[in-house]
Parts: structure tokens; sequence; C-alpha cells
């Protein structure tokens, strides 16, 4: 099977992740949009480790490490967002402009 | 047999991304997401990776999209559908297409010829050997980071007394 | 010998689709575990439970219930999301059912003997929580949705314990395997000798995991009627919580026997003429046994007391296991 298939549909995965975080409004939304990034770049990760596949594990292991900061990532999101949620009333990303010029 | 299975599984996955940016529903969109995890690690299982599938599963699907969940429930996510997203689309779309389309001519010209070949996959065994000898150094620095995301989430989330 | 999904497959589609068959045992198996409910309640009750159904002490009332539901009408209120709504049973039937594809009835009676069975069987599990958040919401109901995000809270509290007894258990048998697990415990249950505590925490979580008393906020009738899946009826209802909790609860037992117990192993090597199901279903049958006395002894724990049960005891618990198993293990001591 060709790499490349699995590649560009990572690359995809992953433009359609910036498309996300840079569109959406929701920051619960943007948060998703990441995931959705980090998962484009576990694929890839992993299907190097097939091009490699007895003589090297660093692709199956850096996978879960990205899995692992992603998770960890999530949460303090999602606390900062819960944080802004308790003192604004909203979550929209257009609202919470207080500090821009 | 590989690639009709990944045909298929691609073919799910672009779709629910597809459909998890242009949603107007919070949750559908949630369950979208949780739709691209699953086929992620389809893709993992498929690539000989049943380790990272299966911590996939437990830790992507079974704790990120519960933690999505509730993030969008405690901040009133409604049950019919929301007003449109940001003015920057346009300007968002041009710029998604331009990676996508500089990536992937990228990514074609590099591997164009390369194909992958499915033997046995790889047992915990040796992947946790890997990980305790060779990568134990960022093994233990994610750790770290764990322990701080942990301990910073509770802090950020605690009421004031 | 040790396999992996890619050589089930490579065998036969035929075989995989004959083993697969085994899941449909699952239903009648729910039939039944319904019903010893009923009797071993109202027996600790110190009444008769069914007596009517099918003419000799009500065996057939679970399945009289069940086409009781089969002709209920499914109602859905005006403002529920109805894709989601349909979508919940099919999810939380799935983190139920999947567990079985990794217990091993016999040495080679598995499904799939998974290089790691065990996590494959925690990671399912953990499917079902999003089954209960996406009912909550979907209902449209704001007791629904309080319900449903204190059954999620409840149930990723409980995992971690779960995941450390069974991680101990991984340590103490040296493979994640199940099958290799339960043939580790070929001379003694690891109930009895190398992980008591284990057991103990793995039984508190997995009784917390599929939400029945003493940890059964999320579903308890005199306070929140049925909580998340209040609004469900008729199929819905009857295969979403009702067959799925049931189908959980006896995964759950059959994972703590193959775990501590032994599995397919005979407790005595006397004993060995007594055939590897028959010790695994006896084995499973006591813990479901013992889920049930638990339920109709103990009263309901509140919901700040079960997340402080969880967090302040049974993770520092499991966590001084973990270290306890490795410190015996280094020292060959078991």
């Amino acid at each position: 099977m060709p790499v490349a298939w699995v590649l560009i549909l990572s690359s995809f995965l992953f433009s359609v992740g910036i498309y996300g975080v840079l569109a959406r409004r929701n920051a619960v939304l943007v948060l998703m949009s990441i995931e959705l990034m980090l998962n484009a770049a576990n694929i890839n990760f992993v299907v190097f480790n097939l091009l490699l596949h007895s003589i090297s594990y660093i692709g199956q292991v850096f996978a879960l490490f990205i899995i692992t900061i992603a998770a960890a990532e999530l949460g303090v999101g999602l606390a900062i967002v819960i944080l802004i949620f308790r003192n604004r009333s909203t979550v929209s990303i257009d609202e919470v402009s207080l500090m821009k010029w | 047999m590989q690639q009709v299975v990944f045909g298929i599984v691609a073919a799910l996955i672009v779709f629910a991304a597809v459909r998890l940016v242009t949603t107007r529903n919070l949750v559908h969109g949630a369950l979208y997401l949780l739709a691209v995890l699953a086929g992620a690690a389809i893709l993992f299982l498929l690539f000989l990776a049943e380790f990272v599938a299966w911590v996939q599963v437990l830790v992507y699907i079974g704790a990120v999209v519960v933690l999505l969940l509730f993030g969008l429930m405690l901040t009133r996510a409604p049950i019919g559908n929301m007003a449109l997203d940001s003015q920057t689309r346009p300007l968002a779309a041009v710029v998604s297409l331009a990676i996508f389309g500089i990536t992937s001519t990228i990514v074609w010209k590099t591997f164009k010829g390369q194909t992958v070949h499915f033997s046995k996959p790889n047992t915990v065994d040796t992947l946790g050997r890997a990980i305790f000898s060779q990568y134990v150094l960022p093994f233990e620095i994610v750790s770290v980071v764990l322990l701080a995301a942990l301990v910073g989430a509770v802090v950020l989330a605690r009421k004031e007394e | 010998m040790v396999t992996t999904l890619h050589h089930i497959l490579a065998n036969s589609i035929v075989l995989l689709a004959l083993k697969l068959g085994i899941l449909l045992l699952l239903l009648p198996a729910t039939l039944v575990v319904g019903y010893v409910e009923l009797k071993v309640m109202a027996h600790m009750q110190h009444r008769l439970g069914p007596m009517y159904a099918g003419a000799y002490h009500g065996w057939a009332q679970t399945l009289a219930d069940g086409l009781k539901f089969i002709q209920k009408e499914d109602i859905m209120a005006a403002a529920t999301d109805r894709t989601v709504f349909s979508m919940v049973p099919y999810i939380t039937m799935l983190g139920a059912a999947l567990t079985f594809v990794v217990i091993p009835f016999s040495r080679h009676g598995v499904i799939a003997n998974l290089d790691i069975g065990l996590f494959y069987a925690l990671a399912v599990s953990s499917i079902s929580v999003i089954g209960v958040l996406a009912a909550g919401w979907a209902s449209a109901n704001k007791y629904s949705l309080m319900g449903g995000l204190r059954a999620a809270a409840q149930l990723i509290a409980y995992e971690l314990p779960l995941v450390l007894a069974a991680a101990a258990v991984a340590m103490q048998a040296g493979s994640l395997s199940l099958v290799s697990i339960a043939e580790a415990q070929r001379y003694v249950p690891f109930a009895l000798w190398a992980q008591p505590l284990g057991f103990l925490i793995f039984l508190a979580a997995a009784t917390a995991e599929v939400s029945r008393t003493p940890f059964d906020m999320p579903v308890a009738e005199a306070e929140i009627i049925t909580g998340a899946f209040t609004e469900y009826s008729a199929m819905k209802f009857a295969f979403g919580l009702f067959a799925a909790e049931y189908i959980a609860m006896i995964g759950m037992s059959a994972l703590a026997a193959t775990l501590f117990l032994g599995g397919y192993v005979p407790l005595l090597p006397q004993l060995r003429f007594v055939p590897g199901p028959v010790w695994f279903l006896i084995k499973t049958g006591l813990l479901i046994f013992l889920l049930i006395w638990i339920r109709w002894t103990f009263p309901r724990l509140r919901e700040d007391q079960l997340q402080k049960f969880a967090w302040k005891v049974l993770i520092p618990l499991s966590l001084v296991n973990i270290f306890v198993t490795g410190a015996l293990k280094l020292a060959h001591w078991t």
C-alpha cells in the first residue's frame, strides 16, 4: 500500500484542523480542532514507524507521548475555558477580546 | 485487503472531520470527533500498532471525549443549533487549503514510490522494553508534565472560598 | 500459543463469525441473571419473588418482561435530539459486550487471545461513559442532564482504581494476555495469595463501573428516577440500560474471575475432571451472586461520599498495592 495515501490523509486532517481552529467561535470547538491536528500527527508517526518496522519503535513510542500530552493539554485548556465561562458567561472567542488592540 | 480497509476508514475520517468543522450543533461536533478518533484507532490497528490503538481508545475516546462533553455541558451547550461561525471563515478556508496543497505536494513528491509491507504486529513486550530502556528520559518528562497539568487543572477550576 | 487479531483474521473469516456467535449467548445469559437477581433479592427480603410467569417458580419472568418491552411505545419528547438519542443504546451495548472477545472460557476457548487482552478489556469498558453523557444531554430534560453528568463523573472516577488493580495483576502474572494470567494461577488463585487487596479494590471499582448499589446514585430510583435514562422507553430502555447493565455486570464478574480467581483453572488439581468452562461459570456465578448480595444489603452512597471514596481511599490503596506487588516480585517472594 503506498505510503503517500496515508500521508495525504493526515495532511488533509491537519488542514481541516487548522480551518477549525481559525473559523470556529466556540472555545471548546477550537480545542476539538486541536485534537484533530494532534491525531493527524499521530497517524503520521505510526505510518512512518511501519516503514521502520522492527528496526526502531520510535514512531509508536512518540505517538504514545503525543496522546499523553494531548490529554494533559486538553485538561488544562478546559479548565481555562470553564474559568472564562464563570467570569464572562460566554465561551465565544470573539467576545473575550478585552485585551485586543 | 489492507487498501480496501484503509479506503473505507479514510472516507469515514474525512467525512467526520469535515462535518466536525462545519456543524452548528456542539454535541454533534463532539460525536464527529469521536468518529475521527475511532477511525484513527482502526488505522493504528491496521498499521500494526496495537498498543497505541488501544491507548487511543482508552485515553482519547474514553477520557478526552468525555472531558470535552463535560466542558460543553458545563458551558451551556444548547440542544439545538448555534449561530454561525466567526467572520474569518473565508480567510481560514484559504489558509487551510494552502497548507493542504503545500504539504500534500511535498509528501507526494517525496514518498511517491514507497510502499509499506505488513507483517506481524509489535508486541507490548518489545514496545515496553523500548520505552523503559531507550526512551526512559522522555517518559519521565511526560510524567512530570502530566503531574503539572493535573495540579494546574485542579487549581484553576477550584471555586474561590 | 499467543496470537493477535491479524492472525485470527488471516486464518478464516468463517471461524471468526462462529466465534463471534458466542456473543449471541449474551442475551439469554442476561435473562437468566435477571431472573436470579429477582429471586435472590426476594429471598433475602423474606418473600418469594416471581412465581407466576412460566408455571414453575416464575422462570419466564424476565422473558415476559422483555416481550412486554417490545410492544411498548417509543416516546420521544419534541425537543430531544433524535439522532443522538437513538444512538445511545448502541454505544452502551458496545461498551458492555466487547469485553467478551478476550475472556477465556478454557485454555483455547477465547474468541481472540490478544497479546494485550487485559488492556483491551479495560479500554472497551470505558466506551460506555460516552453513552451515559449523550443520553443525559439528548433527553432535553435538565434532571437527565444532571444525572448524566454525575454518572459520567462516577464512571471516570472509578476507572482509575479498576485499571490500577488490573495493572498489579499484570505485574504479578508477567503478561497482559488473559490466558497467561489464568495459567499463572494454576496452583493458587491471586485473590487468596498475592493480590487480596487488589481483589477487593477491583470488586469495589467494578461495582461502581456498572452503577450498582452501593454506587448506583446515577440510576437511583427514589432520587433521580433513572437519571440520564429517564426519557427512554420501550426497546431503547430495555437494551440500552437494562440489558447493557446486566451484560456489563456479567463481563466485569467474568474479568474479575479470570484475573483474581483463576478463570477456567480448577481450584484443586484433584478436581481436574471437571471441565474448564464449568469452573469458569462457577467462579463467574459466584461473583455475580456476590454483586447481587451486596446490592440488597448495603445502602447507597451519596455522590460526594462516592467521589471521596474513589479519590481518597481506593486510588491510594491501589497505588500502595502496585508498589507492594512490585517490591515482592523483585524480592522473588511471590
